[in-house]
Order: C-alpha cells, then sequence, then structure tokens
C-alpha cells in the first residue's frame, strides 16, 4: 500500500465527486419528472397508452445501461439527420448522452416504483372519498399521493443509491467523473489498486450519507414513524 | 430483416460468452451468498463483523469499479511479483478471470442478504424438532433448512440473477471478447453504431425473458406443496 498515492489523489477524486453529484442529482430530476408521466400511462387503463409505456419499461430496465449509453452516444450519429440538426451540439458531447441515457434509465425504475405506492393504497378509501364526493384532483391530492409517498419512499431510496453506482458507467464515455478519475490517475501513477480502492471507499461515503438524508426525508413524511418514536420516547 | 452485414456468428459467440460468465457468476455467487448469511448469522462477532464489512462494501460501490480494481489490480500484483523474481517482461491477466471473480462477489453480495432473510424465515421449531429426532447438525441443515431456505430465495435470486446479467456488459470494458465487445468490433467495422447496439439490446433482452421464464418455472417448483395454500388465498 502506498499511502502517498493515496493521499495526493483526493483532490483530483473530490472534483470527480462533483461531477458524479451533478449527473445523479440532474438525472434523478429528469427522471423523476419522466416517470411521473410513464406512470401516469401505465395507470390510464387504456390500452394503447398502457402498452407503449410497458414497453418502454421494459426495455430500460431489461438491457444494460451501457448499451444505452452506447446507444445515446454512439449510436445516434449514425443518422445523417440528426448530425445536422440543432440538437446536435448537445448529443456530440459526452455529458448530455450520459445524462440522457441515465435519466430514461432511472425514469423505467421510478417508474415502477411509482406505480406499486400508488396501487398499494387500498381501494376502498379512494372508493370513500368518491362517496363523500371529493374530486378526482381532490383524491389524488388528499388521499392518494400522502400514502403513496410513505409507500414508495424507501424503494426510491433504492433507486437513488442504485444510481449513484450506475453514474459510474459515465467514465466509459471519457467523462472524468469519481470512476473517471480513478481510472486516468490508476494508469498515470502504476497504483490502480491504492486509487481505485480509494475511489471505492468514497462511494461508500457518499451512499452512507445519502442513505442516512433519505431516511431522514422518510421519517419527514411519515407520521407513523414519528408518533412511535414520540411514544419510544415518552416510555 | 436486419442486415447485420455476416456479423451475426460473432453476436452468437459474444452471446454464448455472456451466458458463460453469466451462469459462473450465479453459481460461485449463491455459493458464497449462504456462506456469508450463515457468517452473519452466526454466534460469533469477529465472522458477524467480516460479513457486515463484505456485503456493505460490495452493496455501496459500483461493479465497474469492482472490476477494474480486479484486472488492474491484478496485473499490478502479477507483475511485481515478477520484477522481484527477476522477470520483466509484462504479464497480462485473463479479463475473463477477474470479471468473474468481480461478478461473483457482488452476486454473492446481494445474494448473502437474501439467504439471511430466508434462513430467519424458517420456523425455528421445525429445526429444534429435527434436532429432537435425532437428526445431526448437519443433516438438520441438508433435510430441513436448505429446501425451504431455497423456496424463500428463489425470488430475490431470480432479480440478482437478472442484474447480474446486464453488468457482464462492464466487463467489456476491461476487454473480455462477450456480447457487448463483440458488437463493438462490428460497429468499428461497419459503422453502424445505432444498428448493432440495438440489435445486441434486443439479445439481452431475450436473454433477460428466458432468465425470467426460467425463474418462473423454478419457483413454480419448489412451491408445488404449497399450491393449495395459493388457491386457497
Amino acid at each position: 500500500m502506498n499511502f502517498q498515492v493515496m493521499i495526493e489523489s483526493i483532490p483530483a477524486l473530490l472534483g470527480g465527486v462533483v461531477l458524479t453529484l451533478q449527473l445523479v442529482a440532474v438525472a434523478s430530476l429528469v427522471g423523476f419528472v419522466l416517470a411521473l408521466g410513464v406512470t401516469g400511462l401505465r395507470l390510464s387503463g387504456k390500452p394503447w397508452l398502457v402498452a407503449p409505456a410497458y414497453a418502454y419499461v421494459f426495455f430500460l430496465r431489461g438491457t444494460p445501461l451501457l448499451i444505452q449509453i452506447y446507444l445515446v452516444y454512439y449510436g445516434l450519429s449514425q443518422f445523417p439527420e440528426l448530425r445536422k440538426s440543432v440538437l446536435w451540439p448537445f448529443l456530440r458531447e459526452p455529458w448530455w448522452c450520459a445524462l440522457i441515457a441515465f435519466s430514461l434509465n432511472t425514469s423505467a425504475y421510478v417508474s415502477e416504483v411509482m406505480r406499486g405506492a400508488i396501487t398499494a393504497v387500498p381501494r376502498g378509501q379512494i372508493e370513500a372519498a368518491k362517496a363523500v364526493g371529493m374530486s378526482a384532483v381532490m383524491r389524488l391530492r388528499k388521499v392518494v399521493f400522502p400514502q403513496a409517498v410513505q409507500i414508495g419512499l424507501p424503494a426510491y431510496s433504492n433507486e437513488i443509491i442504485l444510481m449513484v453506482k450506475a453514474s459510474s458507467l459515465a467514465s466509459t464515455v471519457t467523462l472524468l467523473d469519481l470512476t473517471g478519475v480513478a481510472r486516468s490517475l490508476a494508469s498515470e501513477t502504476y497504483m490502480p489498486v491504492e486509487v481505485l480502492g480509494l475511489a471505492g471507499i468514497i462511494y461508500l461515503i457518499i451512499n452512507f450519507i445519502l442513505t442516512r438524508i433519505l431516511r431522514g426525508i422518510e421519517w419527514l413524511v411519515t407520521p407513523r414513524l414519528q408518533s412511535e418514536a414520540g411514544r419510544i420516547a415518552k416510555a | 430483416m436486419i442486415d447485420l452485414h455476416g456479423f451475426g456468428g460473432l453476436l452468437a459467440e459474444g452471446t454464448w460468452m455472456t451466458i458463460r460468465v453469466t451462469l459462473i457468476a450465479a453459481a460461485a455467487g449463491v455459493s458464497l451468498g449462504i456462506g456469508v448469511a450463515l457468517m452473519k448469522l452466526s454466534a460469533s462477532r469477529l465472522l458477524r463483523f467480516l460479513g457486515e464489512v463484505y456485503t456493505t462494501g460490495l452493496r455501496g460501490v459500483p461493479v465497474l469499479l469492482v472490476i477494474l480494481l480486479f484486472y488492474f489490480g491484478a496485473i499490478a500484483a502479477v507483475n511485481s511479483v515478477a520484477r522481484t523474481l527477476g522477470y520483466t517482461e509484462f504479464i497480462d491477466v485473463s479479463a475473463f478471470a477477474a470479471g468473474c471473480i468481480a461478478l461473483s462477489l457482488a452476486f454473492g453480495a446481494y445474494a448473502a442478504e437474501v439467504f439471511r432473510g430466508a434462513f430467519q424465515a424458517v420456523p425455528k421449531g421445525q429445526i429444534e424438532a429435527a434436532r429432537a429426532i435425532g437428526l445431526s447438525r448437519l443433516k438438520t441443515f441438508v433435510k430441513i433448512t436448505l429446501p425451504q431456505v431455497w423456496r424463500l430465495a428463489l425470488p430475490g435470486l431470480g432479480n440478482i440473477f437478472l442484474v447480474i446479467m446486464k453488468e457482464t456488459a462492464l466487463i467489456s470494458v476491461v476487454g473480455l471478447d462477450e456480447l457487448m465487445r463483440k458488437t463493438q468490433f462490428a460497429v468499428d467495422y461497419t459503422k453502424k453504431p445505432f444498428t448493432f447496439y440495438l440489435v445486441a439490446a434486443f439479445i439481452y433482452l431475450g436473454l433477460t425473458i428466458v432468465a425470467m421464464g426460467v425463474t418462473a418455472l423454478l419457483e413454480s417448483r419448489a412451491n408445488r406443496g404449497f399450491a393449495i395454500d395459493r388457491r386457497q388465498a
């Protein structure tokens, strides 16, 4: 073990952490919005809307993320029309390509979480809300969402952690995220175990902190957990 | 039909390699998972701690990084040993071995969590009863615990299998000639990246469907004694 190399590579690796977190944050946000749409389609009950949404989710969950990134980054250049279009300055950039692939990928997984959470809300409650005369929007806002958020949040937290790990694939399209920086440092220093191992430890720390934050949010939106904690504190 | 420009055979070879790596990682990962689950449930604090470090470490780090670590780490280790022995030529390490080890370890870490849950779900009374009628510890484990653990763990293992099968694509990064890398060859030659990556994507999708079918078969077989319960529910 060469600790000198490990200490010296910390600043560069932290630079990579910034790009990793940036990719995760933006992709999670875009993926979340996309997932809302996909979930809407899947729960619409209309076969011609459900089928494409199902195919979208099945394709993105059933194929490797690496292929999805390559399809966007290398694949799109196959179409001359795209290369001449106004979009090309974006689609040429690895940052945008990775972001597009990550967003699409995570939207498929998150939409499954949302679907599960929404369908887990007991039917009787929705019928009761209808019976007392609540409008569709009111039912969603007052009955379905507050409960779906509580049910879905633990699984959603898992998706965020998976996204952090998946973001390491950005390094395959030349981006210098945490893994990308570690790879180039490893080949520069000829100390792969030290540098890659340190990058692994940094991923662990990121995931540990994120898990804690997400648990905090779960606690905030789940009154049941708070009242239990209160009861334990009183006892 | 899509024109594969004569690269169909190459893709088939790659697919076969992908299947082989996945099956090796699954077999090694399941054994590892059972072992580590037992460590995590053991009375020894040291074993529990080691099991915890292993699962937390491998589940919290990207698989790509684990693959790179094993591949380049092994190269660095082998070459430094060779140099101290006076051998100066560069020695390459098998991407196949490095990839299999990395994915087996990842599979094992996820499987350990599944198995731990399954071991805990086997009613304690059954084990006490088996011991009471004079079955040895080993026999109790093999005859009473394992068959039930298998049934309880199957859905979780099926999910891990699908995840790991997709992650085998990452071994292409260190140069293993599996489906992804064979596809890259075809892309380099034909300059048709979208066509070939899409074809590869559908091959992975096909493998996913087959794996899902096999899992469903295994699950219905493992649940055959429980068919009546399900009809009642």
